[in-house]
């Protein structure tokens, strides 16, 4: 939005007229439903499930509804390590999710292999084959972690435009929608990352330990 | 003249009101399927692919045909089964009223118990009772 409507906006608003757009309408509905995939790998699907119970509670923001299909799911908590063996279903499961949809890394693990790094049939990040909208590091991160990096999306998605050059993945033609699913090879997964999603990540601190 | 004075003279027929609210009923489910189909024709984002509209929808990939043919030597053993569990139900109350029972009836007991077995040597000849 100009910044000249901004200021109109907020005059408006001080005289007691609300005023929004269709873009903020639509993604204030967006933002305040995301339904999470029924997804854990390991110790951080315990804080997950943690995050989804009475005490954190995270249908305050509209995403309790854990859904168990990826077709009705928006968002894939990538929660614990990612093995060699199970990143294919991940981006599996990732490709079949309607679109939009968001990707939270969840961990140590599964943003970059975590303790278990060195390990020969450990991924070293999900970031490798999938865009990741939000790291969360930690090990395992604490709900309240959790809530923040949901909290984060939900800005980000708020904040996304559904017109012009700058109009996400999902909005764009040219994008896909399906990332190529690594097969296993002699020496671990082929290939050992996805140029077109991890090349992109500029300004990933991960990239400098790959 | 009022509008009630319009509906009785116009709509008096005793199911209008039923068929009124089953219109009703009819568009309060129909209204929002149709609002979500037409917000999905004209807004919802369409990137459609070949793992997106797969069948399987659990991350593994499916292989192999779904008409495969299943060996039916289960299927016997379990008739078998069922024969002789129903006659154990005759053999229970044939074991209690034995020593009251007369020459005629225990004979057609037995005749009963030897169509089994002959059925179960039958059986056993066709090979049913080993396991491939």
């Amino acid at each position: 939005m100009a910044d000249g409507l901004k200021e109109l906006k907020i005059e408006l608003s001080k005289n007691g007229i609300f005023t929004t757009t269709l873009e903020e309408l639509y993604n204030w509905g967006r933002k305040n439903s995301v339904w999470p995939l029924t997804f854990g790998l390991a110790c951080c699907a315990i804080e997950m499930i943690a995050t989804t119970m009475a005490r954190y509670d995270l249908a305050r923001f509209g995403a309790e509804v854990f859904r168990p299909s990826p077709r009705q799911a928006d968002l894939i908590i990538v929660s614990g390590t990612v093995t060699k063996k199970m990143a294919p279903q991940v981006v599996r499961l990732y490709n079949q999710m309607p679109e939009p949809k968001y990707v939270i890394a969840m961990g140590a693990c599964a943003i970059s292999g975590g303790p278990f790094r060195d390990g020969y049939n450990v991924l070293k990040g999900i970031d490798r084959y999938i865009p990741v909208d939000v790291h969360i590091p930690g090990c395992p991160p604490r709900p309240e972690a959790l809530i923040h990096a949901f909290m984060t999306l939900q800005k980000k998605i708020d904040e996304q435009a559904l017109t012009g050059p700058d109009r996400p993945r999902h909005l764009q033609a040219g994008q896909p929608s399906e990332y190529p699913v690594p097969a296993f090879g002699e020496h671990g997964l082929e290939p050992a990352d996805n140029r077109d999603v991890f090349a992109a990540a500029e300004g990933n601190p991960l990239k400098v330990l790959q | 003249m009022g509008w009630t004075d319009w509906m009785s003279t116009n709509l008096e027929h005793p199911w209008l009101t039923v068929v009124a609210l089953l219109i009703g009923a009819v568009a309060f489910g129909f209204t929002p399927l149709a609002l979500a189909w037409l917000w999905a024709k004209f807004f919802s984002p369409k990137k459609p692919g070949v793992q997106k509209n797969a069948t399987y929808e659990c991350g593994l990939e499916s292989h192999g045909d779904a008409w495969i043919q299943f060996g039916a030597s289960y299927y016997l053993y379990a008739i078998i089964f069922l024969v002789f569990d129903v006659e154990a139900v005759f053999l229970l109350p044939f074991a209690v009223a034995f020593t009251g029972l007369s020459a005629g009836a225990c004979v057609a007991m037995l005749v009963f118990l030897l169509l089994l077995v002959e059925g179960l040597v039958w059986a056993c000849q066709k090979g049913v009772l080993t396991w491939a």
